[in-house]
């Protein structure tokens, strides 16, 4: 099975073909231009990858919470991670880098604080 | 009111703002001042929460308020006072500055040096003159952000985006991820201006539509919108009669352009270039008027922040050399736009430039196997072989220094050689 | 929302409209001993016509002898420098040109400088092609001549109508919003009785109908005498502020049958306004500008200003006019409904008119209610000085005072929190996002509230005591936000 996407790492853009097994695990890609296109590829037809930035509401204060994953998880998780975070709750103060979810759904990346609340 | 003589003073604390500051103190200038009107430094950054900043500059890929807080760590670090919740009313030609805040009153400022970083601001819908009725729910993207972002509240439920640059697209995601339906993104031109990154990971990761050639021709709903019809475009980017398609939203998040916020400047009397609507500059970032330099978005609007970090150390630099009274020569190369490219900044280059110097520029189109060529006197002088050019990425050609001295004439022209894609 | 109350209110006069007419001669009321209460079915004043039109105080050349447009034109514009400085609202008379392409049009220019004479207007005067393009630099050079019109003046007319109002209230006037009236009838004794859509009542010896597109509505319900009213929407393109605008002066093209065309003008703030056209439309409430429309204007606009460029627009919006057959006002008692007067059909000029209208429809009512002046009138309030216009000195002093003048909230228009709070205090103040626009100039700039709207929604929200959720951008269902990220987090108030 062939799959066409284009590459995201830099402005180019090549339009790649990757060949799938039919069990989906990845057999070869061509359009590429540098080894970077080839691993994306690579990567996004077996298994995407995506770091999830999101914001979320903290008691005490007016500004909500920006967040992001520590590391790229699994794409389909995403609609799962924001149902997390909406079940999370976060208290004053938070310093950027504060795990807000250790390990989120077992993916090894945590949810960490991207900017600064203080109690004022 | 108070007086005050400050040896350089900063209009603006966001990303050039920032770094111009850092880059004054760290070249020995000990009286600065950098002005902010929000009540936090950091700028646009700040609610730009999604990542993908700062790849180049720290090898690192950050979120916006990340890559603020570096700069705004190390202004403290340097112990340079930055005042917030203050408005700049006006710059005069001879670097007086008056600016109001609840804290500290009215003040007029003298400054030895001045650097514009006020940043640039969003298209209104007026811009485009569509039609329709004029409800609540039409906000420009970056509206729409600062609501999301920073104030904790969502525009609407369900939301068309007109314009595919990465600020709509970004905003396609981020509506999306919070909760809302994104039914569509909407283009006038037959290509997105945004990156590529963002079309896989703002559309078609979730699967919304991107309709190129089309554009929203009428506007629905008395009190709230209640829904926009989006019409094909034909080469000349007129509606075409019969394919309008209607959609159901309650929510237009309009990323049609940005402009540099230049009426500061224009009441300083620093010629603005209607090619960029930012200062007419030359290597040093300087404007036309001596002591007064610009840089970051209000100078010319900039995809990569990083980009504007090191334009804006380059600001720093003149100014603090300006202060020390050894003030640059005047410029005596003017550099012109050839074919396929606009608004090369910057517009002027002096005799012997203290620093190899970046030329900035927006190809026209899009190309593809092509060079960006500098040429001088009917000589090449730099020649830059790139797979792709597009007017969504800022291209920059460096020239050495040295080049300078024996350059054959005094117009420096840069232009694109290569096939076009659209013609 | 449209809340459902029941109340009875008692009042010896209800006025219907607060547009300029509605509010003119409510202050004019508010001079005499009487209780008066202004309906509106909109969330503020000016909601109509009123805040959609070109601003210009007509010298009066246009209306035809005799007709109650060109007496009360006429009265009217000798009021306005008196009126618009006692009120500190922005007035200025900058001339205007009528220009002419060709021998038609000439003819039709010596007609309107007779008509201006018999109407009593002064100073007008014809020029011809040197004269007008030395006035003028930026006219299409092929003009054959113009009509001068020294006296044509402009200013803002929903300042003055909210100026109007604030007066009024001042002086005992009581404004009702969001009041729609759905039925007017006799009431058993004598006066009248109305019901409005929120389901109040409201009785009253004299009814006055102000109500601008829903006039003939009105009328019907009580006049043996039934109206047929054309609505005629014009829309405009708004150009930002430059260094220079193209024209000192108001230009205007030759009138037709429609209407006195579109014109080139500045406004009382250096905007520049294009427009209007003229096209009869069914839904007297449909402000909605059109394609067609915006490039009709457009194309004429360019034959006054060749030069014409919209890199500058900042905005469209459009307004909608009652026209009666007659092509004049309808003023005065209202035929078969003894107790009910009426100020209808007020299209251009009714703006210029309104003064004089007001000062003569006051003065019948007073004499059908034998109503005595009052002795005592609280005086127009004073405000500040905007902000933006201030001197370096003022500035100073003005936050050194108050604080919230260190708070630029509009950058565009350089507009502070204070003047915005202070648009919500005011008498009649201001409830919406548009509300605080019209009255501080916030949101009016070259962002289009942008910038502000966030911050400009949170003041309101503080001022009026409700959440950020029910802010509205003009009253009703215009909500800004739908709900909290929270709420959207937690999944309660998520998409479809």
């Amino acid at each position: 099975m062939d799959k066409v996407i284009t590459c995201i790492n830099c402005p180019v853009g090549c339009r790649m073909t990757v060949t799938l097994s039919d069990a989906g695990a990845f057999v070869s890609v061509s359009g590429n231009t540098c080894p970077r296109g080839a691993k994306y590829a690579e990567q996004e037809c077996t298994r995407p990858l995506r770091v999830v930035t999101a914001v979320l509401p903290v008691p005490g204060s007016e500004t909500p919470l920006s967040v992001k994953t520590s590391a790229p998880v699994p794409k389909e998780l995403i609609p799962e991670i924001m149902r997390v975070l909406g079940k999370t709750s976060v208290s004053l103060p938070v310093a950027v880098g504060d795990v807000v979810v250790p390990n989120v759904l077992q993916t090894g990346a945590d949810i960490v604080a991207t900017r600064e609340l203080s109690s004022r | 009111m108070t007086d005050q003589h400050v040896d350089l003073l900063i209009i603006g604390a966001g990303p050039a703002g920032l770094a111009a500051a850092i880059a004054a103190r760290e070249a020995g200038i000990e009286s600065i001042l950098v002005l902010e009107r929000e009540k936090e430094p950091g700028g646009i950054l700040r609610q730009c929460i999604h990542n993908g900043f700062g790849l180049h500059r720290f090898s690192e890929e950050l979120t916006g308020p990340e890559y603020a807080k570096r700069d705004v760590d190390r202004v403290r670090e340097l112990d340079i006072p930055v005042r917030c919740g203050t408005t700049v009313l006006s710059v005069s030609p001879d670097r007086v500055v008056t600016c109001v805040s609840p804290e500290f009153g009215f003040s007029r400022l003298s400054a030895g040096a001045v650097v514009l970083a006020m940043g640039c601001r969003e298209r209104p819908r007026g811009a485009l003159c569509t039609p329709g009725s004029r409800p609540a729910g039409i906000y420009s993207a970056g509206t729409a952000q600062r609501f999301v972002n920073l104030e904790g509240w969502m525009p609407g439920r369900r939301v068309v985006i007109l314009g595919s640059g990465d600020i709509g697209l970004i905003m396609a995601r981020r509506m999306t991820l919070q909760g809302a339906k994104v039914l569509a993104c909407v283009e006038i031109m037959p290509y997105s201006s945004g990156l590529n990154r963002n079309i896989v990971q703002c559309l078609q990761d979730y699967g919304i539509p991107l309709y190129l050639s089309h554009t929203v021709t009428d506007i629905h709903g008395r009190e709230r919108l209640s829904g926009v019809t989006v019409s094909r475009v034909d080469e000349n980017r007129k509606p075409v009669p019969g394919s309008e398609i209607c959609f159901d939203c309650d929510t237009l998040l309009l990323s049609c352009g940005l402009i540099p916020e230049n009426e500061l400047s224009q009441g300083a009397g620093v010629e603005l270039s209607p090619l960029t609507s930012g200062p007419v500059v030359s290597e040093t970032l300087e404007t036309s008027v001596p002591g007064i330099f610009a840089c970051g978005n209000v100078l010319h609007v900039h995809d990569l922040v990083d980009h504007v970090s090191s334009e804006s150390f380059r600001a720093g630099r003149a100014a603090a050399a300006f202060v020390r009274a050894s003030s640059p020569p005047a410029p005596v190369f003017t550099v012109k736009d050839g074919p396929g490219v606009r608004g090369t900044v910057p517009q002027k280059i002096s005799a012997r430039p203290s620093e190899d110097v970046s030329l900035m520029f927006r190809p026209a189109d899009v190309y593809r196997n092509a060079a960006a060529v500098v040429e001088c006197g009917g000589q090449e002088v730099l020649r830059k072989k790139a797979m792709i050019y597009t007017p969504g990425e800022m291209a920059v050609l460096t020239m050495k220094k040295e080049v300078f001295e024996s350059l054959p004439d005094k117009v420096i022209t840069v232009r694109m050689e290569g096939e076009k894609q659209h013609g | 929302m449209t809340q459902q109350s029941e109340k009875v209110f008692q009042s010896d006069i209800v006025i219907a409209g607060a547009g300029i007419t509605g509010v003119s001669l409510a202050r004019e009321l508010s001079r005499y001993d009487v209780s008066v209460i202004v309906l509106e079915r909109g969330e503020d004043v000016a909601e109509g016509a009123t805040k959609a039109n070109s601003g210009i105080v007509h010298a009066g050349y246009d209306a035809k002898p005799g007709t109650a447009k060109a007496k009360y034109n006429v009265l009217g514009a000798a009021m306005f420098p008196a009126l618009c400085a006692e009120l500190s609202v922005p007035y200025r008379k900058c001339g205007a040109l009528v220009v002419g392409f060709d021998d038609q049009d000439r003819q039709t220019l010596e007609e309107l400088l007779q008509r201006g004479v018999a109407n009593g207007v002064k100073n007008l005067r014809l020029l011809n092609r040197e004269e007008a393009l030395a006035a003028e630099p930026s006219l299409n050079p092929e003009i054959v001549c113009a009509l001068d019109v020294p006296e044509s003046a402009i200013v803002s007319p929903y300042e003055l109508a909210y100026a109007m109002a604030d007066d009024a209230a001042l002086n005992g006037v009581r404004f009702h919003f969001d009041q729609e009236i759905c039925s007017v009838s006799a009431a058993a004794e004598s006066g009248w009785q109305l019901a409005t859509a929120r389901g109040d009542v409201f009785r009253c010896r004299v009814f006055i109908n102000c109500a601008g597109a829903s006039g003939a509505a009105l009328h019907n319900m009580i006049s043996d005498q039934p109206l047929q009213m054309t609505h005629r929407r014009g829309q405009y393109y708004l150009l930002d502020r430059a260094p220079s605008q193209p024209f000192t002066r108001t230009v205007f093209q030759c009138p037709s049958a429609m209407g006195k065309g579109v014109l080139v003008s500045q406004t009382v703030h250096g905007n520049l306004l294009l427009g209007p056209n003229a096209e009869d439309i069914d839904d007297p409430l449909d402000t909605a500008t059109t394609a067609e429309g915006l490039a009709s204007v457009l194309a004429r606009a360019q034959h006054t200003w060749p030069a014409l460029s919209t890199r500058s627009n900042i905005t469209n919006f459009s307004g909608v006019r009652a026209h009666l057959s007659t092509d004049d006002f309808q003023i005065g008692p209202v035929s078969g409904a003894p107790g009910a007067f009426e100020a209808i059909g007020i299209e251009s000029p009714g703006l210029s008119s309104a003064p004089a209208v007001a000062v003569d429809l006051a003065a019948s009512v007073a004499s059908f209610l034998s109503l005595r002046k009052k002795g005592n009138l609280v005086p127009p309030r004073r405000p500040k000085k905007p902000f933006h216009d201030m001197t370096d000195e003022e500035r100073a002093e003005a936050v050194q005072n108050d604080p919230a003048y260190g708070n630029i909230v509009c950058r565009c228009e350089v507009v502070t929190e204070a003047e915005i709070r202070e648009a919500i205090r005011r008498p009649v103040g201001a409830r919406s996002i548009d509300g605080v626009k019209r009255r501080t100039r916030a949101g009016m700039g070259r962002c289009q509230g942008g910038f502000c709207s966030p911050r400009v929604a949170q003041i309101i929200a503080e001022e009026t005591g409700v959440s950020l959720q029910s802010v509205t951008k003009c009253g009703g269902d215009s909500l800004l936000l739908v709900d909290t990220v929270e709420s959207f987090l937690k999944g309660g108030a998520g998409n479809d």
